[in-house]
């Protein structure tokens, strides 16, 4: 009944050299993202399809052929190279998901400057620091996000330009910012194309650990290859497929799948920049002809929430292929979708540093609703015994996820950060932090992180960095920040915090306290419940024990208690 | 509180705490949660801001991105909920 290969057909005499073939590419020679998404689409005689279908807030839609797409990327590139943006600079999207967001992608990359995307929900605080660490030359935002820019910029000083791309009057433009209006440029037909090479930098996303700041993991143009195959066989996309991603690109998702892998493939996407709703969502699916949809449990799970009637009031035939990512899809929400799109959503296992899917359900092989799937061709994976670091051969005994470094996409290192960068290696394996078992067919089963680190709708985020961000509100005194289990995000944010002398709980300070943490950091960081506690469980050294307040909201033992302070 | 008083109360409280941009015009009827003002995380806040507020429970099931998705949306939701 499927036309698809078996993953043993896909497995047997797998080499990478099979992507590099199918894109022309020769080891050694040049290889640059933002002329294959668009560029050598054009040149190989389509030009007039249709790349992207975006529609936005308020009922704005464009679209744009891969023509389009390709002159923007020149006109911005050449903008940006007018300006005195380099090879190897720095550039940050803060953006929403607006075309300019994607076109400027492009553009930067053939310029052989780096991406920077970031999540344009981010604070001033979170933008701060992964500006400063990454060195950035010139950010590229828009009006609504200029305040935040504008708020941090005098302590940047590697911050050159900010770019806006809509909405501000030049009068009203401070020093060091400029207004760039794509629609009104000169389109710029020929743009020389920097000759970046495979090991040439390419895309620069931040990640959250449990310690320290957010770090910054390098990809490089070569990734693409990875991201090619990935796409081409996982999200199984074809020509006349329209494609839906469903990630914002200030996430590694949003630009491996929801940008360079499609448009490699000369495939149509669509992009809906706005919020949440099941009504919107099934409303764009029928509107657009959707085949593929590549979404998250996070999103499933709401939609799921929304009920089975909705559904039926839409015509969302077209749908062939869906797949999910970002956090483990539970069983239910396999079998739920099986149920009420006819077919299930398959998930897939990867993260910012591997930058392509590394652990998945191919179109075509046996689902077991809840696992994670197999090791994508190519991959060796495993799971490591905790203490030893030696592969685990026994099946279903959990260990730590890893695999043999050296497929094209992964990381090269964090910026500005080679000792957290080698940490990741043990035994010559790539440490993942997450948890899982192998069952008798070589199929993962995720139990869990192997850190502190929150992932609440499929988004990580550092204990850490929101236990230093409340120290800074006036009210508290210490902090623990820990995870609480969450119906459709998994999991979210909880804070443990002591007040300072003077200051009363109530439910007011709990909401300031929220939101403080909300335009600081992130929506995705505020903590969804404040806990006001007269002492945080610490040891005799003084040492917050965060895993003592994780345990007791999740139900769990607490184990060794031995070193806690007592009264 | 009237009616219109506690619109013009959620309204300020959404202008004050989600809307960066002073050149946005936010009414009773602007989409917050479908155009993006609002997503779903803050959405969090704003529960807990009608809660303390109003002093009313709403229960999860009812706080949902539709119900938030305007100020009149959100009063009358409220209202379902003073007693």
């Amino acid at each position: 009944m499927t036309d698809h290969p078996t993953y043993n057909e896909l497995s047997r005499d797998f080499s990478w050299s099979i992507a590099e073939q199918e894109l022309e590419y020769k080891p050694g020679g040049r290889i640059n993202i933002g002329w294959y998404c668009s560029d050598r689409i054009c040149l190989k005689g389509d030009p007039d399809k249709i790349a992207l279908y975006y529609e936005g807030f308020g009922g704005v839609e464009k679209k744009y052929t891969f023509n389009d797409i390709r002159l923007a990327g020149n006109t911005i590139g050449s903008y940006l190279r007018g300006l005195g943006i380099n090879d190897g600079d720095r550039v940050c999207l803060f953006m929403d998901r607006i075309p300019e967001l994607y076109l400027s992608f492009l553009g930067i990359l053939k310029i052989g400057a780096i991406v920077q995307p970031l999540f344009s929900a981010f604070g001033d605080e979170s933008l701060f620091v992964r500006l400063e660490n990454a060195g950035t030359r010139a950010v590229i935002t828009q009006k609504k996000h200029l305040s935040k820019v504008r708020k941090i910029r005098a302590q940047l000083p590697n911050l050159e330009y900010v770019i806006i791309v809509d909405g501000v009057k030049a009068s009203d433009l401070e020093k060091g910012e400029v207004l760039f209006n794509l629609e009104k440029s000169e389109p710029v037909e020929n743009l020389d194309i920097h000759p970046t090479t495979a090991e040439s930098p390419s895309v620069l996303h931040y990640t959250s650990g449990t310690t320290g700041q957010p770090k910054g993991v390098k990809h490089v143009h070569y990734s693409l290859i990875s991201q090619y195959l990935t796409t081409k066989w996982v999200l199984d996309l074809r020509d006349g497929d329209i494609y839906w991603c469903t990630a914002d690109p200030g996430w590694v998702t949003g630009t491996s799948y929801g940008i360079i892998g499609p448009w490699s493939l000369g495939i149509t996407q669509c992009v809906l920049d706005s919020g949440f709703s099941a009504q919107a969502w099934y409303k764009f699916i029928e509107k657009h002809r959707v085949t593929v949809w590549y979404s998250a449990p996070t999103a499933i799970r709401s939609l799921m929430k929304a009920g089975d009637e909705i559904v039926k009031s839409f015509d969302l035939s077209s749908l062939r292929h869906l797949a999910s990512v970002g956090e483990p899809l539970n069983s239910e929400a396999v079998i739920w979708s099986d149920r009420v799109f006819g077919k299930p959503f398959l998930d897939t296992f990867w993260q910012t540093e591997t930058g392509s899917i590394m652990i998945t359900n191919f179109p075509g092989m046996k689902v077991k609703p809840g696992s994670m799937g197999r090791t994508f061709p190519g991959i060796t994976g495993t799971v490591l015994d905790p203490v030893t670091y030696d592969p685990i051969t026994e099946n279903g005994r959990a260990g730590l996820i890893a695999f043999k470094p050296g497929w094209p996409s992964m990381m090269r290192t964090y910026w500005n950060n080679p000792e957290k960068y080698k940490d990741k290696f043990v035994n010559g394996w790539y440490l993942s932090g997450d948890r899982a078992s192998i069952d008798n067919e070589g199929y993962y089963w995720f139990i869990g992180r192997d850190d502190d680190v929150i992932n609440t709708g499929g988004h990580l985020v550092s204990p850490f960095e929101v236990e230093s961000a409340l120290l800074e509100h006036p009210a508290v005194g210490e902090s623990a920040v820990t995870s609480k289990p969450d119906e459709i995000n998994m999991e979210v944010v909880k804070a443990f915090i002591t007040l300072k002398p003077g200051f009363t709980q109530s439910p007011d300070l709990e909401l300031d306290i929220m939101n403080f943490i909300r335009k600081k950091l992130s929506p995705l960081a505020m903590p969804q419940a404040v806990e006001f506690m007269d002492k945080l469980p610490k040891t005799r050294s003084g040492k917050i024990m965060r895993r003592v307040l994780h345990a007791r909201e999740w139900g769990e033992e607490i184990g060794d208690i031995s070193t806690l302070e007592n009264d | 509180m009237t009616l219109n008083e506690m619109k013009d109360l959620v309204l300020k409280y959404v202008i004050k705490e989600y809307i960066d941009d002073d050149d946005v015009t936010i009414t009773y009827e602007t989409p917050l949660i479908s155009s993006g003002y609002v997503d779903s995380f803050s959405m969090v806040s704003l529960l807990v801001f009608l809660e303390n507020k109003f002093k009313i429970k709403i229960p999860p099931s009812k706080a949902t991105p539709e119900a938030f998705d305007s100020v009149n949306s959100i009063v009358a939701l409220v209202n379902q909920y003073l007693k």
